[in-house]
């Protein structure tokens, strides 16, 4: 396409933004345990599940981690959700339709999912 | 399009392409496919990330983690560990040469840590043959900006407001230049990027060309806007092929967008541009004999005035600056002059891009503040020196640079300080020397190098040149005689004098500075004979200590012209007449009887 007023170019830059996003570290972030251990009890089908969720929203500037086990195994699989300036917030037992409660109502809501946290860190 | 969680970022610049790029990237689209995370993890090839010495550089975002020296083998487990398990490959991680400490993240390698990037600011995190990458890192807004609510004379304004001079060698107010070039009068005018990089050592140019093409194309644009020029050249190198392939994919991309061509963004501003490749000359980078060979004609400086500005190329107005120099203004109109005018020294604005080589622990470029100091470049960002050797000198400005020691080191670069210094700011080059190396042999090498490539067109540069190379062989082949320095001294501020242009003018730097800094060791060689940092072969003499020898003859097994002789009860001994002087002897005897005196 050509491109043809700053317009034309802002659009071409709004849609590849997410094309260098992931590098910039987004400020919000979603962190998944993927240990042997998150694994085995389904953290891939939370990370699918994650990813299909940011993209149905359109929510770009979202930095997807993984990481790996940190002792807490019978809770898998974990997921964090770090809003900036918020505190640290770790769910456990996530499923994926845990994943589009947490996105819609922590992630972009800012409330957090009470029924399925398991700790918080500052 | 879909959402990448991670991006791996292969740099397949010239230098990681040397050290085995390829079959890595090949490797990890493998690898990625076959753990069936293609649709989650984006694989990107980018430019140079600088730190060349640590190459093939692989960098995994959002962690933003850097992976040195990564082989193909290595994949499976970057890919297995980090991403798919979240865990850092700890093994390939850079660790500090001093203490051995693993840094996780890109950012707080020391290396990077006090780098501050205008001209490099995408090299090494866009893909350079994607034009989108560009204008998400706001690529082409300058442009858009100046075509759509500046004047030419606003864009001049703010280029002069931002202090930006020259970074191919002469520091000259890039402002002013365009000044002279828009006032001059004429029906047809050029703009012309100069992108010959003759200098050894020096590959920041190169690097730009190869990993933010578009970043120049856009500089010489608002360039030729601001100057009233539709038409451009870049001269580059024929031995940068990447860079002629990358500069040609990044104009077709343009030309698709419609950002080069006629009537650019719907504006009366149009723009063509041509890549031409020059054969390599050193001398072709002198702008008249870069002009010269553009139209074809041999490529030899003539005198200026009158000046490119007012008869340039095929006789037109024209203005020619430097690869990092127009890469610097699409950042200036952007964030504006005052911005840039902000960073740096007094006179020195901005930021410069160094070639850090030599006996340092990081080699690579560096694009640093203009007065940071020798210390905090060579030391903290460049490591230290090799092997814990001490520090002796540095060599600034290229091949016409010249060597500043221990009592600079505190200086803060600024085209000003070096040039008071006897150095150059050059194309920014930087060549870190220990206690092993012969500052005469320096100036001899560098030397050697300028007097191969003067034209010959003026008397000065091509006699001057050559009888001061044959004085320095004099040297250091210890016959030299205090005499010649009194005549080195004349005949290199004869050349420096006389010169018709850039290359004779400034080839003596590295003499009168090597003279003025370290005249011991001129005299060393001559009164002597001694070389002191024992680097020149025929002042030098290996010898074999008979108390140390264990008489094992792998000396003299070694040694390529059959001069050592001894047997199982005779210590070996080296004969002084036939020995070339290679140092095998020292280098594999067990026991240390070999020594260089
Ligand atoms: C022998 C010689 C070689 C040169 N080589 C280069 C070069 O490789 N690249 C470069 O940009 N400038 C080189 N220059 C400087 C150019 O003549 C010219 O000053 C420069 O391109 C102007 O651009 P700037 O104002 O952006 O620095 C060389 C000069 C001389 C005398």
């Amino acid at each position: 396409m050509k491109i043809k007023s700053l317009e034309d170019l802002r659009k071409i830059k709004e849609s590849s933004k997410d094309l260098t996003s992931a590098r910039s570290g987004g400020a919000t972030r979603v962190i998944i345990g993927m240990g042997t251990c998150g694994i085995a009890a389904g953290a891939r089908e939370v990370m699918t599940a994650v990813l299909e969720e940011l993209d149905k929203r359109g929510l770009r500037d979202v930095a997807v981690e993984t990481t790996g086990c940190i002792g807490m195994c019978q809770k898998e699989p974990l997921l964090d959700v770090i809003r900036p300036g918020e505190p640290r917030i770790t769910y456990g037992d996530v499923t994926p339709a845990d994943v589009v409660r947490i996105i819609g109502e922590h992630l972009v809501g800012g409330k957090v999912v009470e029924d399925k946290v398991i700790g918080q860190t500052d | 399009m879909a959402l990448y969680r991670a991006h791996v970022l292969v740099c397949k610049g010239t230098g990681c392409k040397s050290s085995g790029a390829a079959p890595v990237y090949d490797a990890l689209k493998e690898e990625i496919t076959r753990r069936g995370l293609d649709k989650e993890v984006m694989l990107v090839e980018t430019g140079c990330h600088g730190m060349c010495e640590m190459g093939p550089i692989v960098v995994v975002y959002p962690e933003g983690s850097l992976y040195c020296r990564v082989t193909a083998d290595d994949v499976a487990e970057i890919v297995e560990e980090h991403l798919y398990k979240g865990r850092l490959v700890q093994r390939l991680l850079y660790t500090t040469p001093e203490d051995k400490v693993k840094i996780p993240h890109y950012r707080d390698i020391p290396f990077y840590k006090k780098q501050f990037r205008i001209a490099l600011r995408n090299c090494g995190y866009i893909n350079p043959d994607n034009i989108e990458e560009y204008i998400a890192r706001d690529g082409y807004v300058a442009l858009a900006k100046a075509l759509t609510a500046m004047d030419p004379e606003d864009v001049l304004a703010e280029v002069k407001t931002s202090g930006l001079r020259g970074r191919g060698g002469g520091g000259f107010p890039t402002g002013l230049k365009w000044e002279f070039c828009r006032r001059a009068k004429g029906d047809k005018k050029y703009v012309i990027c100069n992108a010959d990089e003759g200098d050894p050592g020096a590959f920041m140019d190169r690097s730009i060309l190869e990993g933010d093409p578009h970043a120049l194309i856009e500089g010489m644009m608002l360039g030729a806007y601001a100057i009233g020029a539709d038409e451009g050249y870049i001269y580059c190198r024929a031995e940068y092929p990447l860079a002629i392939k990358r500069l040609g994919v990044a104009m077709a991309q343009c030309t698709e967008y419609g950002l080069l061509g006629d009537n650019i963004m719907g504006t009366d501003f149009s723009f063509h541009l041509h890549v031409k490749e020059g054969a390599g000359a050193f001398v072709c980078g002198e702008e008249t004999a870069l002009m010269a060979s553009i139209e074809g004609e041999r490529g030899m400086p003539r005198p200026r005035p009158p000046f490119p500005a007012n008869k340039g190329l095929w006789g037109k107005p024209s203005n020619i600056n430097n690869v990092e120099t127009w890469a610097n203004v699409p950042s200036i109109i952007r964030e504006g002059g005052e911005w840039f005018a902000s960073i740096g020294t007094e006179k020195s604005k901005g930021t410069k891009v160094f070639a850090l080589t030599g006996k340092v622990n990081n080699t690579g470029l560096v694009e640093v503040p203009m007065g940071t100091t020798i210390r905090e470049i060579v030391f903290d960002m460049g490591g230290g020196i090799l092997n814990g050797r001490k520090f002796k000198a540095v060599q600034i400005g290229g091949p016409s640079g010249g060597c500043l020691t221990e009592e600079h080191l505190d200086l803060p670069v600024n085209y000003e300080s070096l040039t008071a210094a006897g150095a150059i700011m050059g194309s920014g080059g930087l060549v870190v020397m220990d206690e092993d190396t012969c500052m005469v042999d320096v100036a001899r090498f560098f030397l050697e190098f300028t007097q191969r490539e003067s034209c010959g067109k003026c008397v000065p540069c091509r006699e001057g040149t050559k009888q001061m190379l044959l004085t320095l062989e004099k040297i250091t082949s210890g016959k030299g005689k205090m005499k010649d320095l009194e005549t080195l001294e004349e005949l290199a501020l004869m050349v420096k004098e006389m010169s018709l242009c850039g290359l004779g003018q400034t080839a003596p730097n590295p003499v009168l500075t090597t003279l003025r800094y370290f005249r011991d060791e001129y005299e060393a060689h001559i009164k002597d004979k001694k070389c002191p940092a024992k680097a020149c072969s025929a002042l030098i003499s290996f010898v074999i200590d008979a108390e140390k020898c264990r008489k094992c003859g792998i000396c003299a097994k070694n040694c390529p012209v059959d001069c050592i002789a001894g047997d199982r009860n005779t210590p070996y001994v080296i004969d002084q007449e036939r020995c070339i002087k290679c140092g095998t002897c020292l280098e594999v005897c067990p026991f240390q009887a070999v020594s260089k005196v």
